[in-house]
């Protein structure tokens, strides 16, 4: 639905370059949920603002629903744009204008016709749930409000694709759960593929069925989140599960969708070894427990315990001797 | 000079010719000062349609507009001012020098004004795929509104200031009264009940300008 390839932007200001994006790729797949994370500065803002062309790519390319959005006119950018939704960190709404009418803008835009446009605002609001909030003005909301008439806002146009620029940052824990919550709902009940950015991973963890990580201008690791955890040595995986300093010797168990089964309890009845549990942590992704262990093995029988958890299909690395 | 009901004729035929003068040039400085407000700001780096020479050149003549004090300006426009009106003389005569006055006043009113609107609503509309124009017509200038009713009273008060050196140039109203009766003639009851009509008038202005941007604010 979304695939960015080689892309690059290169901010020039008085002969010092800086470099945002730095060759990224990049494929959204239709219907999921896609996770950009990143610290601020990483250019996960410049690679949004790429997708619907605000910012202009140094070099590379942008296809949306199969279409090449750099190669288009400012006309036919124009009507692209109209069919690629987009949230915003502090909601951008216009405060001159109730909540109706901030809904209405998108379709004013698009030229729909009056009446078909306060149809469409109320089925909108309805969709967000904020029905009753019609007549109010922006400043009367709260932010959950002003994110969810950002929302309304953002699918008048009945786009493919939603962007979502840190839309939860900006809001506290139980907004922003409901709003992941919202956006997950319009996900599966429109089919809507969204591409979001952040800086939490609570937000990955909750909604995303894929994610990237990015530093520096790049991307450092992409892909389902099953697959992405259960790869060796990935980032992600770290920082979703996070275990305690690790010591030579030590062994870090990753479980992806096993983390039901008793394993530990078995390598003690089957192997000559003794577990002493160093550190864990559990999530739930997706709706598969996943996680990592940590332990320390002493004992005759730890290879083979080692071995075993192997061909339980489960990732075991062993810390190095130092 | 002492009869007041003269007195009051007098003060309501030059307030009168107040009148006409700084609302015809609050028409006038509005029509142009808004579009080159905005001009000034969407030819700004980072603007909708960024211009760096547009932008400069516009700057340079708003500046020389403001940096001439109004009377110099008005002696200097003089013959500007014969070329639309036919004359220099009389009321209608004021109207050139006192729009040229306070239009690039008001436009660096009109730009501060749209500066303050969020950069985050353009950007938003620009993704929603609007033409500039509308985002000029429909975002920019309502959501600033507020800001430009205010920057218009504070424009209007000035242009009042301003009207009182157009009496110099045979415009009338009240500025010309001040001078002609209570300076020229000594006529000081004249003078105060000149006085207490411009403040009054001012206060007026202000209020209502001040009342109006705050009923039109919705943050």
């Amino acid at each position: 639905m979304i695939r960015l390839s080689g892309l690059r932007k290169v901010y020039g200001s008085r002969g010092r370059e800086v470099v945002a994006l730095d060759g990224v790729d990049l494929h959204v797949r239709e219907g999921e949920v896609f996770g950009v994370l990143g610290r601020s500065g990483a250019g996960k803002s410049t690679l949004l603002r790429c997708v619907n062309l605000l910012e202009r790519p140094t070099a590379g390319t942008v296809h949306v629903d199969g279409r090449e959005m750099t190669s288009l006119s400012s006309g036919e950018l124009r009507l692209a744009r109209q069919g690629i939704g987009m949230i915003h960190q502090h909601f951008a709404l216009l405060s001159s204008r109730t909540v109706a009418g901030n809904v209405a803008f998108p379709l004013e835009v698009m030229g729909v016709p009056a009446a078909e446009r306060d149809r469409r605002v109320a089925e909108l609001l309805d969709l967000v749930e904020l029905g009753d909030k019609a007549g109010a003005y922006p400043a009367q909301l709260s932010g959950g409000q002003k994110q969810r008439v950002g929302i309304a806002r953002a699918l008048a146009g009945r786009p493919k694709v939603l962007l979502s620029d840190e839309a939860t940052s900006a809001l506290d824990p139980q907004t922003t759960a409901s709003i992941l919550g919202l956006l997950r709902r319009l996900n599966r009940e429109l089919g809507l593929t969204v591409l979001l950015i952040t800086h939490e991973m609570n937000v990955v963890k909750s909604v995303c069925d894929s994610a990237a990580i990015m530093r520096e201008g790049r991307i450092v690791e992409s892909g389902e989140l099953p697959a992405l955890i259960a790869t060796p040595g990935s980032e992600l995986t770290r920082e979703l599960f996070p275990l305690p300093e690790a010591a030579p010797g030590m062994v870090t168990i990753t479980f992806v969708g096993q983390a039901d089964e008793p394993v530990v309890s078995e390598l003690v009845r089957k192997f000559d070894v003794d577990v002493n549990i160093i550190g864990g942590s559990l999530e739930t992704i997706g709706g598969r427990p996943m996680g990592r262990l940590r332990v320390e093995l002493t004992g005759g029988g730890s290879a083979d315990a080692l071995a075993y958890l192997r061909d339980r299909g489960l990732l075991v690395d062993v810390e190095g001797a130092a | 000079m002492n009869d007041t009901n003269l007195t009051a004729d007098l003060l309501l035929e030059a307030t009168g010719q107040t009148a006409v003068m700084v609302g015809w040039s609050t028409l006038f400085s509005v029509l142009i000062g808004i579009p080159l407000g905005v001009l000034l700001v969407t030819t700004s780096e980072g603007g909708l349609t960024p211009s760096g020479p547009v932008n400069r050149v516009l700057g340079t003549i708003v500046n020389v507009g403001r940096s001439l004090p109004f009377i110099i300006l008005m002696i200097f426009v003089m013959p500007l001012t014969k070329l639309i009106v036919g004359t220099t003389m009389g009321t209608a005569a004021t109207i050139v020098p006192l729009t040229l006055g306070a239009a690039p006043f008001f436009a660096r009113l009109v730009e501060t004004a749209l500066r303050e609107v969020d950069r985050g609503v353009v950007e938003a509309a620009l993704a929603m795929g609007a033409t500039r124009l509308r985002i000029v017509t429909r975002v920019l200038l309502p959501e600033a509104l507020p800001g430009l009713v205010a920057g218009l009273a504070v424009t209007v008060v000035a242009l009042i200031s301003y009207s009182a050196m157009a009496g110099t140039i045979g415009g009338g109203g009240l500025g010309d009264v001040a001078i002609r009766y209570g300076y020229q003639r000594f006529d000081t009851p004249v003078m105060l009940a000149t006085v207490a009509v411009l403040i009054v008038i001012v206060q007026l202005v202000q209020s209502l300008g001040d009342f109006t941007a705050r009923k039109l604010s919705r943050r």
